[in-house]
């Protein structure tokens, strides 16, 4: 019973970083602290934290390396995008829309999961990194050709070019192939990525603590044991993939509906994107999810913070991510560790003596 | 009739006949040895029996169902579970919830219930606890609950796998090599042990075992394995007296 308490209270630490996080941003808001370049990046830091959440159900709880994190966000983003383009004017008011759009995204991510998944998680560690990197460009590049309009006559699709639609006079093109979804309504705000961040953390740590939880990491640890005491391992394995892919089609949302113009492009939907969000999981510490989120938002926040240095940024960046490693995995490092740790604690004690 | 049936039991990989007409018949609370040299097939016919291979001939039939070519889970459902010859546990989770993985398919709640913590979520999980500390109490492991189960001793990791096997509910526990890489005074204590799981649970036990006094000691009955196929079966005594077991054992 002890150790439930102690469950408790690192979870409600992770709950109270985010919120806290917020209300000194919005403090620092009404300061007139924050610079136009930092307000810019709060959405997007919204985004990279869901994903990094995300992703560590996959690679730390489930124990499968998944390259195509950014393939789920992507189609969690388009699908939201167009959703929302074309009710832009007939639902309202937007905060239902967006709703409607969050919801839209997030089960075209889970199917995409799903199905992904079926055939994807029989296999294991370094094929199921490459099978996932070929389905997340094989998104990116999918929705880079496809003309979708609509006209009176209802919708068209091509994957030539928008006149090849054939659209009457007064018909609208809505995803332009390579030039992507124009137009989409901006209605992701700061508050609402901490609300998304927040109800992401409630369903992944709640999953990770109760029953289904505990199959899927009893899956991980040791899948012949796990079979011999009755876990359907095909049914867990994809319930948890399906519910990281449906989070990273959150963040596609939230990140479609802060930009007026989406475009696939390998920087935000490509390779790229899914070894980042790796980084932060990796860095954070595999299944450690309030280590994710500290690690995409640290290493969000960086390389901005350096843009004053110019061309040494992405240097400082490397040396800073090589330290972290050592810090965390080398010997060296944890002796380190365990003397900062005993040095607090010496002092807590030496204070409640007082 | 016997609690567990099995006969003309076989299988191949490609050329080589690892297991042959093999054939065994447990009465319920049996204590059952299955013992032979190295290499005779004994955890190959545990993997048969619990649905790891798939058979190439024979059936098995346990408690009147035949349960042959069936998946490793539906056997479990079915009522046998096992313990692994090197310790299989979920070695990053606490003591307490490897055995309440073991629990899984008694005590259910869907997962929607879990992430929503909706009441009947604290009222399984409260449930689970209880069963589950009952069960690492019979096993003396009630103190450790909460460590990490690779962080226990050798021989407190073997009895976590005994016990999570337990919590499956089986009608057959099959235990292969418990007493491996034990000392004397371990192997005495998992002896009391094993004996003790089958009259306070009513167990039926088939165990592979190297260990000759533990063999003596528990086993009611043997059946010997030498290349695949059954050399000799009966009570103990009188298995371990036949000289056709003492020259499989140590040659002419």
């Amino acid at each position: 019973m002890k150790k439930m308490s102690k469950q408790l209270r690192s979870n409600l630490i992770t709950y109270g970083i985010v919120v806290a996080a917020y209300i000194i941003v919005t403090f620092c808001m009404q300061a007139g602290m924050v610079s136009s370049l930092l307000k810019g990046l709060l959405v997007p830091l919204c985004v990279y934290v869901i994903l990094a959440i995300s992703l560590n159900l996959t690679v730390g709880i489930l124990g499968e390396l998944s390259l195509g994190h950014a393939g789920f966000m992507c189609a969690g983003a388009f699908s939201s995008a167009l959703f929302s383009k074309i009710t832009a004017d007939v639902i309202q008011p937007a905060g239902l829309r967006f709703f409607l759009a969050l919801l839209i995204g997030t089960v075209v991510a889970a199917i995409f999961g799903l199905l992904i998944g079926i055939p994807v998680l029989r296999l294991k560690g370094d094929y199921l990194a490459i099978v996932t990197l070929a389905f997340g460009e094989i998104i990116k590049n999918v929705v880079n050709v496809v003309f979708l309009g609509r006209d009176s006559a209802g919708f068209h699709m091509s994957t030539k070019d928008s006149i090849s639609l054939g659209l009457e006079p007064g018909g609208q093109v809505l995803i332009k192939g390579p030039q992507g979804i124009t137009g989409t309504p901006n209605d992701s705000t700061f508050l609402i990525g901490i609300i998304l961040i927040l109800v992401t953390l409630f369903i992944v740590i709640n999953l990770i603590n109760s029953r289904t939880g505990r199959a899927i990491m009893a899956i991980r640890d040791n899948r012949i044991a796990a079979e011999s005491v009755g876990i359907d391992i095909t049914k867990y394995k994809l319930l948890a993939f399906s519910v990281s892919a449906a989070l990273a089609g959150t963040a596609g949302v939230l990140y479609a509906h802060n930009l007026s113009t989406l475009i696939a492009l390998p920087k935000n939907f490509g390779y790229n994107m899914s070894i980042m969000i790796l980084v932060f999981v990796v860095l954070g510490g595999i299944g450690n999810i309030r280590g994710s989120i500290i690690a995409a938002v640290v290493l969000t926040l960086l390389p901005e913070m350096l843009r004053a240095l110019n061309d040494y940024r992405m240097l400082i960046y490397a040396v800073v991510l090589i330290a972290t490693m050592i810090f965390t995995s080398s010997q060296g490092g944890q002796e380190i560790q365990e003397r900062m740790k005993a040095f607090f604690k010496r002092r807590s004690k030496a204070e409640e003596g007082k | 009739m016997a609690l567990l049936e099995v006969k003309n039991l076989g299988i191949s990989f490609g050329g080589l006949r690892a297991v042959d007409d093999f054939h065994m018949e447990i009465e319920q609370g049996q204590l059952y040895g299955l013992i032979g040299p190295n290499g005779a097939g004994k955890t190959t016919v545990f993997n048969l029996l619990t649905g790891v291979y798939e058979p190439t001939d024979g059936y098995i039939m346990l408690d009147g169902e035949n349960i042959t070519g069936k998946k490793t889970i539906e056997i479990n459902k079915h009522g046998i579970a096992r313990t692994f010859q090197n310790i299989r546990l979920f070695s990053e989770l606490t003591v307490l919830d490897n055995v309440k993985v073991g629990l899984h398919n008694h005590y259910k709640y869907s997962t929607l219930t879990g992430i929503l913590r909706l009441p009947r979520y604290y009222k399984v999980e409260k449930e689970m606890n209880e069963r589950a500390m009952e069960l690492l109490k019979v096993f003396d492991l009630d103190k450790e609950a909460d460590y990490k189960a690779s962080n226990l001793p050798y021989g407190k990791q073997r009895k976590l796998e005994i016990a999570r096997a337990l919590a499956t509910d089986p009608k057959l526990l099959l235990l292969d090599e418990p007493a491996a890489g034990m000392n004397p005074n371990e192997t005495l204590e998992l002896m009391k042990t094993i004996r003790f799981v089958r009259d306070k649970f009513h167990m039926t036990i088939l165990l592979i075992e190297h260990d000759m006094k533990l063999v003596s000691g528990i086993c009611e009955k043997l059946t010997v394995l030498n290349f695949g196929q059954v050399l000799t079966e009966g009570p103990t005594a009188e298995v371990l007296k036949d000289p056709k077991v003492i020259t499989a054992y140590l040659g002419e």
